[in-house]
């Protein structure tokens, strides 16, 4: 067989591609915008929900919401450590997201207004991750689906806080039970965007469901997440944003209006809300970071040269 | 160009023994400036949920590895030695403990 | 793995050694008696557990403000892991605090209903970090003091104090490594951080004689056998600190044991670093009195 036909057949036979086999440059590199992508949404990610550890109105929202945050990290680092798999380098991707030549995820660039939206950021944003990130733990190559297992096993802890802490403000005072409701609607439509473009403009997701790296389309995923969330807003005692939103008995789903797409042309192509602010951020801890890294650099390299290493 | 790019701290493969008993198996990958801050930086990356109760980290660079080139000539001449396995040898149903 | 139900399939990888998902979360508490102990003023026995909760509430926040500011991602998760060790000890000091007190307050009472003027951390925690080494600078100093006070605590004659403080010797001896690694690191590291680390380590060391003056409180406990006498921990601190420094080609900063000079945090004097913790921290709660979280 060719390089070619065993690739062809690795991801036929619904077996994982590891990061010394040949693999089409196509792909290679479809993979790395990927997972990059993915990684720098879990790092910028940080930064709406982070900006609310310090104010969290009682000690226990306080250690859940920093130990979440600190996932997200974690989830950052998992995923780049697939990328490099790949032959991409860490500081590389950075240095293109800080560019603004890489992407993250869309849903980050908007604010968080008040402590209702970390628990409307847990049930929703988290929620949708987890519907985009399910299927992708059989994603064809096997580093990032290896990832992926790990981050949706702690990403149901994400979800599950949320969805908590929403509870508890609902049984709370009538002005906790507007802000979750003024948090529900900030977020829904947004959250319907994580699942990116209707399938009619997604260039890309032919030849990535070929290759196994996509596992649904948007729009499946989309109804999906619908789907799962409406029983759970009635739980909540919440009312999603959407008129139109109602039980189609003949299809099994719940029908639901558009989301506006020209809104999610602009916060991807950089005109959102916070687009600037979060990059920024992330480009001064970088910068400022500097030189902590190199003096630990550099000390490795002089112990490793002046003593024998231990 | 390349070069000035290049990460500062070189990579490490990460390797977690979940519970006594078992292997240390490869869990991922990190960056850390030397090996004491590689075994920090695995303990607070892969461990945080007591997942592990010892881990080795290795420099990237040092691990040799066969590549897929080489999997005819590694792995494939083990393949006909069923000998090697237990359930190549039929033993009747009614001998016990076997 | 089924797609059908997202939320299901989490659970496939279940079996799945390469995750191994620890189950031993134990509550530190389990089986301890909580009376407080003959012998222990309850009055001082609450303003201990203040005391030493209170310095880790407002490191821990200290910490929390590096949260997406950290040098590497590495550190990030290192940083919040520090934190939340702290957080963890200062949950169960302020409980402590609040049961021997019977007067109803539990943990977010006093971490959000109290002023400034009633908080009893040591200067230390307070103070914000100019850099990273400034950061690893007071994490070290904080971490060998109350590695060797925590070490001492945990056989303390309140049972309580002494499960926190066994719990917490584990979790600060690496706070400790942490910092030491770090401030070998940058000492020796580059020249910019060499100078960098030296002006953090002077910054620092006027606010580490509080550290070991016995508050009254500490010494009436501490002749009950239910505190630490702070006095007690300077050589094994000057000893670690020592080591740490010429490792990292520092030299040891001298600090004046009357620094600061006169009563301070113990006693509830406090600087605008605690005013700019508390702004923070208590503003959600205090804004909206009797919701629940
Ligand atoms: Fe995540
Ligand atoms: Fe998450």
């Amino acid at each position: 067989m060719t390089t070619e036909q065993v690739f062809a057949s690795t991801i036929e036979r619904d077996q994982r591609v590891e990061p010394r086999d040949w693999m089409p440059d196509g792909y290679r590199r479809t993979m790395i915008r990927q997972i990059a992508q993915h990684a720098h949404s879990e790092i910028i990610g940080m930064q709406p929900e982070g900006e609310w550890i310090t104010r969290a109105p009682s000690l226990r929202r306080k250690a859940i919401l920093l130990a979440k945050v600190q996932d997200e990290a974690g989830h950052g680092l998992y995923l780049y450590s697939a990328a490099e798999t790949l032959g991409a380098d860490r500081g590389d991707l950075t240095r293109r997201l800080i560019e603004g030549r890489q992407k993250y995820s869309s849903i980050f660039n908007y604010p968080t207004r008040t402590f209702a939206d970390v628990g409307v950021i847990g049930w929703l944003v988290d929620g949708a991750a987890i519907c985009n990130q399910v299927p992708l733990c059989r994603s064809s190559y096997g580093p990032y689906a290896r990832a992926m297992i790990r981050i949706c096993k702690e990403e149901s802890f994400h979800q599950r806080q949320g969805y908590e802490l929403l509870m508890t403000m609902m049984r709370g005072t009538p002005e906790q039970r507007a802000m979750v409701q003024d948090a529900t609607d900030r977020w829904w439509w947004p959250s319907l965007m994580m699942f990116g473009p209707p399938d009619a403009d997604s260039p890309n997701t032919a030849q990535s469901m070929a290759w196994k790296v996509k596992r649904h389309t948007n729009d499946e995923l989309r109804q999906r997440f619908v789907d799962m969330t409406v029983p759970q807003a009635e739980a909540l005692g919440v009312t999603l944003p959407d008129p139109e939103l109602a039980w189609n008995a003949e299809r099994g789903h719940y029908d639901f209006g558009t989301p506006d797409w020209a809104e999610l042309k602009r916060v991807i192509s950089g005109d959102g809300p916070l687009n600037a602010q979060r990059i920024a951020h992330r480009r001064r801890a970088d910068e400022e970071g500097a030189w902590v890294r190199e003096a630990a650099a550099a000390h490795a390299a002089k112990r490793a040269t002046g003593r024998a290493a231990t | 160009m390349t070069e000035q790019i290049r990460h500062e701290w070189p990579l490490f493969e990460v390797f977690v023994r979940a519970k006594r008993g078992l292997n240390h198996v490869h869990v991922g990958s990190l960056r850390a400036a030397d090996h004491r801050m590689a075994l920090h930086h695995a303990r607070d990356l892969y461990t945080r949920r007591n997942e592990g109760v010892s881990i080795w980290v290795v420099r990237s660079d040092d691990v040799a590895s066969s590549g897929p080139g080489d999997k005819e000539a590694f792995f494939e001449p083990s393949a006909d030695k069923a000998y090697r396995h237990p359930t190549y040898y039929a033993i009747p149903d009614s001998v016990p403990h076997i | 793995m089924s797609f059908d139900d997202a939320y299901q399939a989490l659970t496939d990888h279940d079996d799945d050694a390469r995750w191994a998902y620890g189950t031993g979360f134990t509550d530190p508490l389990a089986g301890v008696p909580t009376d407080v102990p003959d012998g222990a003023d309850p009055g001082d026995l609450t303003a201990y557990c203040l005391m030493l909760g209170d310095d880790a509430l407002v490191l821990s926040h200290r910490l929390q403000q590096w949260v997406t500011r950290a040098p590497e991602l590495e550190d990030e998760l290192a940083v919040a892991n520090i934190a939340l060790d702290l957080l963890g000890q200062a949950r169960l000091l302020l409980s402590r605090a609040g049961a021997v007190e019977g007067a109803g307050r539990d943990e977010d009472a006093l971490a959000y209903h109290r002023d400034a003027g009633d908080f009893r951390n040591v200067l230390l925690a307070e103070r914000a970090d100019a850099d990273f080494a400034h950061l690893v600078a007071r994490l070290l100093v904080f971490a060998t003091w109350r590695l060797a006070l925590l070490d001492r605590l945990s056989a303390s004659g309140d049972p309580v104090l002494a499960a926190v403080a066994a719990k917490g010797v584990k979790e600060v001896t690496y706070h400790r490594e942490y910092a030491a690694g770090w401030v070998v690191r940058l000492g020796d590291g580059t020249e910019l951080s060499h100078r960098r680390m030296s002006d953090a380590m002077a910054a620092v060391a006027p606010l580490t004689g509080e550290l070991f003056r016995a508050h009254p409180v500490e010494a009436r406990l501490a002749g009950a056998g239910i505190a630490v006498d702070p006095g007690a921990l300077r050589p094994e601190f000057d000893a670690v600190l020592a080591q740490v420094c010429a490792a990292g080609t520092l030299t040891v900063p001298a600090a004046d044991p009357a620094d600061p000079a006169g009563p301070a945090g113990r006693h509830g004097v406090h600087g605008d670093g605690l005013a700019a913790v508390l702004g923070e921290l208590q503003a959600v709660a205090r804004s909206l009195p009797g919701s629940t979280w």
